[in-house]
This record gives structure tokens, sequence and C-alpha cells, in this order.
């Protein structure tokens, strides 16, 4: 039973981990666009 | 295309969880599994949703060598990076299926050892497009990944003939279908296709504005040591 | 020049400059040597034991000598800017990359003809089934190693941490070829079964990505 709880949980936190990382990338290059709009 | 998108997402979200919901929930306890079998839900349309992007990724690879199309790399990127995540999936909820219900956690089984192969072989396609300082690191990485779909059929063949002269456990497969379980998977298969084809998507998206972006900034920069002469 | 003539000029500079300086292949022989003995003290069997995994001890050796022979196979080219000068003029990349490849054979070669008498002391081996066929697998799955590897090497020549890159690529496509070469060495040896599938697969393996490395060379030489 318990393998089935860890094996749905990590399936969620892999595929959220991945997500944050991509929301953390697209931040850094909406930050860039700013700065570049500026100039 | 900006809405589309969020459709598209939203619809995602709504499948996932009307998903999840029957696997753990509606989906019928096997009999000689138990609850265990559930993960069979995420495990094979994991399976299928990243041996669908690897597959994006050759295609996108090959049209590259033709056609030397940016989108085409930068989509063969995409393709590549969510299809690791899908296939660490697969190797995680895989041994995590097996143990309970077979005993062990791992067998050289032929979806197995091709699952672990591709994702070996993709982790490497990444690696070399991250430590490459080439100018034409996309013809690289189309080129390692034309040599890794040769490799496929070769590995299919070489772990199939090794199983018949040793015969090992046999994981995965087995049990009674029934209808529901059936709706279960199905649900399930098309929720992580769309959630595949949805983050391929978006990753791409990132892909193109941050290339955009770079361009744009050595832009910037010649323009800057032009001007303070 | 003909290709043909080209390639062998190739090796036939690349094999005497190796023999006047024989800085590669020293150090290679003694890495060799040392893998042997590691191996040998790390896994003690007994003879009926020492059958069964020969076989695979016996290819992760070879596979750890071809990486350190294959790391350095354009390391003078690169030294001296050859490639540029191969990319301008008029010879087809082929010449190159079979000249190369056939020059890390004969290395490789080289070096599992001195490992395999040690292994066969430490571990006391004789074959039980048609020992006439071992060359021919040690032949196959050398060229298996090292047609990929040096396009491999090609590949990684333009990478930060270049000696780790190769590994790297080389190890998940080679994996077919190795179980391949692993499980006929120990078909043979323990005379339990035939080789006859491996060795067909091995070939196959060999006629595959030696066409495709022919046939892609010129991609990688022109994209650094």
């Amino acid at each position: 039973m318990n393998y089935l709880y860890a094996a749905y949980a990590a399936t969620w936190i892999i595929h959220i981990a991945y997500l944050g990382l991509l929301a953390r990338r697209y931040a850094r290059l909406r930050q860039e666009i700013e700065e570049l709009k500026k100039k | 295309m900006k809405y589309l998108f969020t459709i598209f997402a939203v619809l995602t979200a709504v499948l996932l969880s009307y998903g999840l919901y029957q696997a753990l929930v509606v989906a019928p306890t096997e009999q000689t599994m138990g609850e265990v079998q559930r993960i069979f839900y995420y495990h094979v349309p994991s399976a299928w949703a990243a041996f669908c992007l690897f597959f994006v990724n050759l295609v996108a690879s090959i049209w590259y060598m033709v056609r030397r199309n940016r989108k085409a790399d930068a989509l063969a990127l995409a393709a590549a990076e969510v299809g690791v995540v899908f296939c660490t999936i697969v190797l995680v909820t895989g041994p995590l299926w097996a143990r309970p219900v077979w005993g062990i956690w791992w067998t050289w089984d032929l979806r197995l050892t091709l699952t672990l192969v591709l994702w070996l072989i993709y982790v490497a396609y990444l690696i070399l497009r991250k430590f490459s300082t080439s100018g034409q690191t996309p013809v690289i990485a189309a080129v390692l990944a034309i040599f890794g779909a040769l490799d496929v059929p070769l590995v299919y063949f070489s772990i199939w003939f090794f199983r018949t002269q040793h015969p090992q456990p046999v994981v995965g497969g087995g049990g009674s279908i029934d209808p529901r379980m059936l709706h279960a998977f199905f649900i399930n298969l098309i929720a992580f296709s769309c959630f595949g084809a949805l983050v391929c998507w978006s990753r791409y998206r990132f892909e193109m504005a941050h290339r955009d972006v770079e361009d744009r900034q050595a832009l910037e920069s010649i323009m800057e040591a032009g001007a303070s002469r | 020049m003909s290709s043909d003539g080209l390639t062998r000029a190739t090796l036939i500079k690349d094999l005497r400059l190796e023999w006047r300086s024989k800085d590669a292949i020293n150090s290679m022989l003694f890495f060799a040597l040392l893998v042997v003995v590691i191996f040998s003290f790390a896994f003690d069997p007994t003879a009926e034991e020492s059958r069964q995994i020969a076989g695979g001890l016996v290819w992760v050796a070879f596979l750890f000598a071809a990486v350190v022979a294959l790391n350095q196979t354009w390391a003078r080219e690169l030294r001296n800017q050859v490639l540029d000068a191969y990319r301008v003029s008029p010879a087809p990349p082929n010449s190159l990359f079979l000249a190369k490849a056939l020059g890390n054979f004969i290395f490789v070669t080289v070096l599992e003809a001195l490992m395999t008498p040690l292994f066969i002391v430490f571990y006391n081996l004789r074959a039980l089934g048609p020992a006439w066929q071992l060359p021919i697998v040690a032949v196959l799955g050398t060229w298996a190693l090292v047609v990929n590897g040096t396009f491999f090497a090609a590949m990684s020549l333009r990478t930060r941490s270049r000696e780790i890159m190769l590994p790297l690529l080389l190890f998940p496509i080679s994996i077919p070829a190795l179980l391949a070469m692993v499980e006929a060495t120990t078909s043979i040896l323990t005379g339990e079964y035939s080789a006859k599938f491996w060795i067909v697969l091995l070939v196959a393996y060999d006629l595959l990505f030696t066409m495709a490395s022919l046939l892609l060379f010129s991609f990688v030489l022109h994209a650094e």
C-alpha cells in the first residue's frame, strides 16, 4: 500500500519540481526582457 | 495561440484529475496484485508519453539535419528534456510496483531495460547539449539522437535473446482486465499524453523566447561595443 | 589521392608517430595491466565460477582500456590544428575517420592481446566450448567499441570535460554490443550455449554503426 502512495507521490513531486524549474526560468527570462526594454 | 494554450492546460488538468479519481477510486482492486496494481495507471501512460516525446525528438532532429530549421532544434531539445522527466518517473514507479508484487526491485526484462537505455541515451544527449562549446551543437545533438534511435532495435533483440537463454523473473502484465480498469487506463493514457504535449509545448515556447532574448542581448553588446569607440 | 590511399597514408602516419613516441601506448599498457591486477584482487572466484564471470570481467577491463585509448584519438590533431586543414581540403572525411578508427582498433587489439594471457593466468581460464570463436568475438566486439568510440570522441572535441563526455556517450549506445560480447565469451568459455546468435548480433551492430558513422562523420567534422 505504501508503495502505491510512494509511486503516485513520486510522480507528482517530479512533475511539480520540473514545472517549478520551468517557472523559475520563465521569471528570469521576463526579467531579462524588462532589462532589454529599458535600453 | 495564447488562448489555445490556456484551454489545453485546463483540459489537461481536468483529465488528470479525472484520471486520478478513476485510478484510485473507481477502478476495481486487482485480484492477484492488490492495491499496488494501481501504479499501472500511472506507470504505463508515463512510459507511453516518454516514448512519444523521444520519437518527437528523433523526428525534429532529422528535420533539423535536413532543413537546419531553428524551430526544429528548439522542439528537439524541449521534447528530449520533457521525455527524460517522464522516463525518470517510469524508472521510479516501475521498481516501486515490482518490489511488493514480484519481490524484486529490478529485472533485465525488455521494457524496463529499453526504458533504462533510452533514459541513459537522452540524459547523455542533454549533457552533451549543455556542455558543448561548439557553434554547431544542434547538429552534433541531432546525430546523437539518430545513433540512439538506431540502437533501440538492437537493444530490443539483445535483451529478447538474453531472456530466452537465461530465464528471468517476469515482471509486468498479467492479471485480469476488467472493463473498468481499461477505462481508467485509457483516461490516464490520454491525460498523460496531453500533459506531456502541454509541458513540451511550454518548454518549446520558452526555448524560442530564450533564444530571441539571447540574440537581442548579443546584438546589444555588439552595438554598445561599436558605440563606445 | 584516392580515398583508400588517403586512409592508408593517415593510418601509417599515425602508427609511425605512435611507434616513435610511444607516449600513448606505454601509459595504456600500464593501465591495462593495472586493471587486470585490480580485477583479480577484487574478484577471486573458484575455477567453476570464474568461467561464468570471466566474460564480463574481461570485457569490462577491455572497455576501460579502450576508453583510455579512444580519448587520445584526436589529441594530436587538436594540438596541431590539423582538423581545420582537413575541413578545407577536398579530402573525403570518411578517409580520416576510417584511418582513426583502424588505428584505434590496432591499439586496442594490442592491449587486449597483452591483457588476455594475464587474465588466463589469474583466473585459470580454459574454454570448454569452441575456442576458435573467441578471436572472432574479440575482433567484432573491439570494432563495435572502437567505431562508435572514435565517432563519439570526435563529437566530444568541442565540449567541456571532454574526457568524461566520451564514455558518457559511448556506454549507453554500446549496451547491446557489450551484452553480446559478454554473453558470447561466457557461452564459449562455459560451453553451455551456442554463441551464434550473439556473433550475428555483433555483425549486425558493427555493420549498422560503421555505416552510420561513415555517413554522418562529415557533419561532425564540420561542426567544430
